[in-house]
């Protein structure tokens, strides 16, 4: 029985509406309209690799890692703790950790902008104290907190799913071989829980190194991320060709970083795309 | 001891987690329009809030959109779930590749994207093409919750109510869909839920005089704190969280990690 006539909307749709705007984009980021028409040329690229452009790709580059490697420190001892046998409300507590994940996540930064700013809960709790009220907002730490504060579900959940599916009698296994705790974690739990670390990182990674709300709202503008910069191309300076070519690479970073952790990755159980 | 040390390891991250939520709940009643302190009980933001013409105007954009892109999303997406489900083995694969795309491609890309479609074939930004930027981004979701439904499914059905002489459309209304209905109610939930929260694609793809809810918080929080938003935070957050319930009883009995994880990887 053949009912694949049933998925031909969607087909079309795809092709018009992910296809189509896609291939505008490298449209765009090829081309340069001149006197005579449109010309094929690589000069968006090349500028973007002026040392003004490239320190804002560093910069968003080394934001996102920054933010990777605290949510990692911070997040695998809580997916330990979501997935160990400690607590009889498990459920709960998983559900818990998800339910801020779904508040819009414009409002959870703004949320620490209220937390951050000279006269925020923070800086008069400080004067209350009797000392001096600290500049919070509008700094670089501040993207990376909102950036952690963001993602830091993502990179649990994975982690989590990982290590509740590990078979139990390998770890007493290990136990009953005579390894103490710290040994069992490195040799056997944390070497079994690497997918769940790798997708982790690659959820992590990708939307902190994409944004342009948090830096625009916790940075103040002041830190133009590779996000800042695509938007101002497209809605400020309005040259689209540029825009696209910034936005061309951004999707190369992003398959990258998605090849090389699925590429590590044993059960490619995440995304389908490699 | 140890057991002690997790309790407060996992008490202090639900405190960072959910800090600065309440506070923002608790300061939308708060009379002074100063963050830092308490100056009494008041429901004037909630007032002012439900006063503001743009933001009802937005609120009303915001719904009308959600609703009818999940659910157009669901019509079509459940179609080609189906039609996916039947496909031969290789056209399968590069149709589903094909649809990871929107979820693993940034929002931004998306967003701009489509903008560029809608203005280069001269499509006036507004109303239309942010339903249809966000029926766009919503399909996936709706396929990727009803496949596993359809994998699940006993052929043996199918072929029983032939056998019975139902029309094959008679069958799959009667005994296909009742049976797929739970990925089909979910699929419509997420896409409601996702369709409500995004922020960057409609940002990209709306035009002058329309915006959505997330649109005005961005615009309104770029110029500081207003205590309306801390309003408005509190009604969607207490949505969402209903709405969130509602999705977990559903899903609960269902083994869908696989589901849950793919769509929080396409949050963002």
């Amino acid at each position: 029985m053949k009912k694949n006539w049933l998925s031909y909307p969607y087909l079309v749709w795809m092709f018009l509406f992910i296809f189509l705007p896609l291939l505008l984009v490298l449209f765009y980021s090829l081309t340069t309209r001149t006197e005579d028409g449109l010309r094929f040329t690589l000069a968006h690229f090349q500028r973007f690799m002026e040392p003004i452009y490239l320190r804002v790709l560093f910069r968003s580059v080394k934001l996102a890692l920054f933010s990777t490697v605290i949510c990692l420190i911070l997040g695998y001892p809580m997916a330990m703790i979501l997935a160990g046998n400690g607590f009889k409300r498990k459920q709960v507590m998983v559900f818990l950790f998800v339910v801020p994940m779904w508040m819009n996540f414009l409002l959870r930064t703004y949320a620490w902008m209220t937390l951050l700013e000279k006269t925020g809960l923070i800086n008069t709790f400080l004067s209350w104290l009797g000392l001096p009220p600290l500049n919070l907002l509008y700094t670089e730490e501040a993207v990376v907190l909102g950036m952690v504060y963001n993602f830091l579900p993502f990179m649990v959940l994975p982690i989590y799913s990982v290590l509740r599916k590990i078979d139990k009698s390998l770890i007493e296994a290990a136990e009953d071989l005579g390894a103490d705790g710290f040994t069992v974690f490195r040799k056997v739990i944390f070497p079994l829980s690497l997918p769940g670390v790798l997708s982790g990182i690659t959820m992590v990674f990708m939307p902190a190194v994409t944004t342009f709300v948090i830096s625009r709202l916790l940075g103040g503008g002041q830190f133009t991320l590779i996000g800042n910069l695509i938007e101002q191309q497209f809605l400020l300076v309005g040259d689209w060709n540029f825009g696209s070519a910034i936005s061309m690479v951004m999707m190369l970073v992003i398959l990258v970083s998605i090849g090389v952790m699925s590429k590590y990755e044993k059960e490619n159980e995440g995304s389908g795309l490699f | 001891m140890t057991r002690f040390l997790k309790k407060s390891y996992a008490a202090l991250i639900y405190l960072f987690l959910y800090a600065p939520i309440l506070i923002l709940l608790v300061f939308s009643f708060n009379a002074s329009k100063s963050r830092g302190v308490w100056a009494g009980f008041t429901l004037k933001w909630y007032r002012e809030l439900f006063q503001d013409r743009q933001i009802m105007k937005a609120l009303y954009h915001t719904i009308i959109i959600a609703v009818l892109s999940s659910t157009i999303a669901t019509v079509i997406g459940t179609a080609a779930a189906i039609g996916i489900h039947n496909m031969k083995k290789l056209k399968r694969k590069i149709v589903m590749n094909l649809t990871y795309i929107p979820v693993v491609n940034p929002d931004i890309v998306t967003g701009l994207s489509l903008m560029l479609l809608f203005i280069f074939t001269n499509f006036r930004l507004g109303f239309v093409s942010l339903l249809l930027a966000h029926i766009t981004f919503n399909i996936p979701y709706v396929i990727l919750s009803v496949l596993p439904k359809l994998k699940q499914l006993d052929k043996n059905l199918y072929e029983a109510a032939l056998d019975l002489g139902a029309s094959p459309f008679y069958a799959y209304r009667k005994v296909i869909l009742p049976e797929i209905m739970p990925g089909v109610i979910t699929g419509l939930l997420l896409a409601f839920t996702l369709s409500i929260d995004d922020f960057v694609i409609s940002f990209f793809t709306t035009g002058s005089g329309v915006s959505t809810l997330s649109i005005i918080v961005y615009s309104m929080a770029r110029r500081g704190i207003n205590p309306k938003i801390n309003a408005l935070s509190t009604l969607l957050f207490v949505t969402v969280l209903l709405l969130l319930v509602i999705v977990n009883l559903r899903t609960s009995g269902t083994t869908n990690g696989q589901n849950k994880k793919q769509a929080i990887n396409g949050k963002y």
